[in-house]
């Protein structure tokens, strides 16, 4: 295994965990462009131009961009956050150039009307998809009331309205704020010919203009408070919640996620115990967001309606019991060890490798091998994660509750 | 491909053992199936399976309830259980020293269960959410109606039963469930990753050579309904499920179906995509994939699309479902069987997929298919091969099913 980088007069780096033994390569582009880079107007922009990078440049029409892939065998997605947007392929290492080629060709993308009308339908779609799934706009709800001003409150996809109003030349001046060879990154991992690599990159991307693509990391003003959105014919009721949490560069961020494993996983934590185990709930969990400047954590059960009252106190009870007494020498050693498995198991896949670094360039620009995470969280002690639990107590959250109840009230 | 090495332990008690070494990884997979699924419920109390697989977990053999949840904890192993048709399912990834472990502790499960009375109510809402959680998930809850008309009982059964199903099962009902069903004859057990097949032979040996076999009791068949089934619903899309003859893994034209089948959905490139997201914008969602029940089989098609759209979207697809049945292109086959190698290649950084890839091929076939030999099979499909299959078993005789606000036409579109 040997890591690799190699960066464009431009800015633009190449990051490469290469490794001789794998028989698959993955690569992928990280952007540094989501939801809170957006204004309201153009609400979902991002989202929408991750879809349109498939829909053609001047060298290859949305079908040719689609026939290629296919022909490579590539596995490929692409996926939009807050914070980044990602696009990434999966291939036999025999197709490196062919997809390094078409990945970086679709990263300057035509955007012509008719492909733009046509997908603004799908996106509809997707939205309505999403509608119809629990929690039928919770997290929009919740995102929006906890942020409130603040960018990470906007929503990814958008509305219907607001990606109906988008237009070609909006979305052109959003990529032109963004999509910057030093705001983005191309990561790579497997059976890697890192100089056949930077030979292609630097011939294809070596003309992109660099320019500055700023993120102002205002810290947000959390919001707290209790909203109801009735949805009569959901069977069941969801709860979230969202609190302050560790931030990504936060140093208590290690500690803070074996709290929420510890507080709410799907096996054996205290979560599990109060909820699952009882038939209490349907799924009860906690987990830790970390943003650039800020942090949140989100608990989300999903129960019968006619328990969600008692559940709202369980809930707080639970919590605040963590908070005050501390986690248990024995639930922090289960903990380690559920995570020293899962660390495992992802880095044997390529696909996951190539995620990591990219993934960890975008949020601290390091690298970190496996190996070395797993060391990070073995050497977590029981204080910090006490002390975690008491810097980041939940005790004040915005609570969304979506479903038939429309009586219920905070515990 | 690396090298693929199938070993096979067969015990006296008609419980199987298969192990494919991945000596690359540092990981292990274990995926157990008990022949003790749903379609051996009672009728008037579906769910038995799914609420004893519940229930075997709330302590076993020395440990009670936490205890067990604990140990899991213990040995970092990522566990899963399921009641399918057939089997109930338990398995799970982990460093590969934890396996003879995790094995072991599994053992307890299927064998010495507490079955605890106290703890019977608990299981039983635990049944309870997950079929509440399925009446939320629309797809899903329109591809179970489609499952149960297409392949009738007890093969289209879902095996979370229902409300009524569950409240009627009993603690008696669960004992003699696994009294009669959790036996070895007919279990499988299969392993992969990093492993010493000898030392797991040796280990499955003494977990399990001295459990006694039960034969499997004979079944009820009713008779699919197929047909068109509506859903009334008040939902922002429509989801749509149409279903036609599909291959068993054991026909003969199992790699021709698939190719066909591959070629109607498989990557950006396929029909459905092309037709009906792309090119029409009306969907997010489209795919057909071939579904099997041992001597069942469909295929079954989803889109999931505005309500003021789906009939031009059911149309679309019928159409495609129709245009197949006259053939594919050579370029299709070519790009489909690149597509499909690059899957299996993949299919070699995880051990847990083979592990659940090697049971499911015993238990169909007899066998195991190493991925050189899928390799094989489906390099040797030929477009003409595969349009002479296609001209013999054109999709046709759709079944239908529909969750939304309005209820949709099969429009009979003309064969060219």
């Amino acid at each position: 295994m040997n890591y690799r980088t190699y960066t464009l007069d431009n800015g633009l780096q190449i990051l490469a965990e290469c490794n001789d033994q794998a028989h698959t390569s993955a690569f992928g582009f990280f952007v540094r462009a989501g939801s809170r880079d957006e204004t309201s107007e153009i609400s979902g922009v991002s989202h929408f131009l991750e879809h349109m990078v498939f829909k053609g440049t001047p060298n290859r029409s949305a079908a040719e961009v689609n026939l290629q892939l296919d022909e490579m065998g590539s596995s490929s997605n692409a996926r939009t956050g807050e914070e980044s947007t990602i696009y990434h392929a999966s291939v036999l290492p025999e197709f490196q150039s062919d997809v390094v080629e078409l990945l970086t060709d679709i990263m300057r993308p035509s955007l012509r009307l008719e492909d733009f009308e046509t997908e603004k339908k799908v996106i509809v779609e997707e939205i309505m998809m999403y509608a119809d799934q629990p929690p039928y706009g919770g997290y929009e709800q919740i995102m929006d009331a906890f942020f409130g001003d603040h960018p990470l409150g906007q929503s990814v996809l958008g509305t219907v309205q607001s990606v109906t109003e988008l237009t070609p030349e909006a979305m052109r001046d959003y990529f032109r704020t963004r999509y910057s060879p030093s705001n983005m990154v191309l990561a790579a991992a497997g059976k890697i010919d890192f100089d056949a690599l930077v030979t292609s990159v630097k011939q294809q991307c070596g003309l992109w203009q660099n320019f500055e693509a700023s993120r102002e990391p205002v810290r947000p003003n959390f919001n707290s408070g209790f909203a109801t959105l009735h949805k009569p014919n959901s069977h069941q009721q969801y709860i979230l919640q969202l609190s302050p949490g560790a931030s990504m560069e936060n140093a208590d961020r290690f500690a803070s996620r074996v709290a929420a494993t510890i507080l709410g996983d799907d096996a054996g934590s205290r979560f599990y115990w109060e909820f699952l185990d009882s038939g209490l709930a349907e799924s009860a969990g906690v987990g830790a967001n970390e943003y650039q400047g800020c942090g949140s954590i989100m608990t989300v059960v999903c129960c019968d309606p006619e328990e969600a009252q008692n559940n709202l106190s369980r809930m707080k009870n639970v919590i605040q019991k963590a908070v005050e007494d501390g986690v248990t020498e024995k639930e922090l050693t289960m903990a380690k060890k559920k995570i020293a498995s899962h660390i495992l198991l992802a880095s044997e896949r390529t696909e996951t490798r190539m995620f990591s670094v990219g993934t960890q360039w975008l949020n601290r620009q390091e690298f970190r091998t496996p190996e070395q995470i797993a060391d990070v969280y073995a050497n977590v002690t029981l204080d910090e994660v006490n002390t975690a639990l008491k810097t980041y107590p939940m005790d004040d959250p915005m609570t969304v509750v979506i479903g038939p109840r429309d009586d219920l009230v905070p515990a | 491909m690396k090298q693929q090495t199938i070993l096979t332990h067969q015990f006296a008690n008609g419980l199987t053992l298969i192990g494919q070494p991945m000596p690359w990884l540092q990981s292990a997979a274990f995926a157990i199936s008990v022949p003790a699924g749903s379609r051996y419920d009672d009728a008037e109390k579906i769910g038995t399976a799914n609420f004893l697989c519940e229930m075997v977990q709330r302590g076993c053999g020395d440990h009670d309830s936490r205890q067990f949840v604990e140990a899991l904890q213990m040995m970092g192993v990522d566990f899963s259980s399921s009641a399918g048709n057939y089997h109930t399912h338990y398995g799970g990834a982990l460093i590969a020293s934890e396996l003879l472990p995790a094995l072991g502790i599994t053992a307890e499960v299927l064998r010495r269960p507490h079955l605890p009375a106290g703890q019977l109510e608990e299981g039983r809402m635990v049944c309870l959410q997950e079929i509440a959680a399925t009446s939320d998930d629309l797809p899903q809850k329109a591809m179970s109606r489609m499952k149960a008309r297409f392949y009738g009982d007890p093969d289209g059964r879902d095996s979370d039963g229902t409300i009524e199903s569950i409240q009627a099962i009993t603690l008696e009902d669960l004992q003699d469930f696994h009294q009669r069903l959790y036996q070895p004859d007919g279990l499988i057990i299969a392993v992969a990753g990093q492993f010493d097949f000898n030392a797991v032979v040796d280990e499955v040996g003494k977990l399990f050579d001295d459990w006694q076999r039960n034969p499997s009791p004979a079944v009820v068949e009713t008779p699919p309904s197929k047909g068109i089934e509506h859903i009334q619903f008040e939902s922002e899309q429509t989801h749509i499920v149409v279903g036609f003859n599909g291959c068993t893994y054991t026909d003969e034209n199992y790699y021709l179906n698939r190719c066909a089948i591959g070629v109607l959905s498989d990557g950006m490139s396929s029909r459905l995509f092309t037709e009906v997201r792309e090119k029409r914008g009306l969907c997010y969602t489209v795919f057909a994939s071939n579904h099997s029940v041992k001597d069942n089989a469909g295929v079954f098609c989803y889109s999931g699309t505005s309500t003021a759209r789906a009939q031009e979207t059911l149309d679309v697809i019928v159409e495609q479902l129709r245009e197949l049945g006259n053939g594919v292109t050579a370029a299709e086959l070519k790009r489909l069987k690149i597509q499909i190698r690059s899957g299996l290649v993949a299919q070699q950084e995880s051990c847990r997929s083979r592990a659940n890839a090697i049971n499911s091929n015993w238990f169909h076939l007899g066998r195991v298919r190493t991925l050189d030999e899928i390799l094989e099979n489906i390099n040797a499909m030929t477009v003409d091969g595969v349009n002479d299959y296609l001209s013999k078993h054109p999709p046709a005789d759709f079944s239908l099913v529909t969750l939304g606000s309005e209820a949709l036409s099969l429009r009979d579109v003309e064969p060219v």
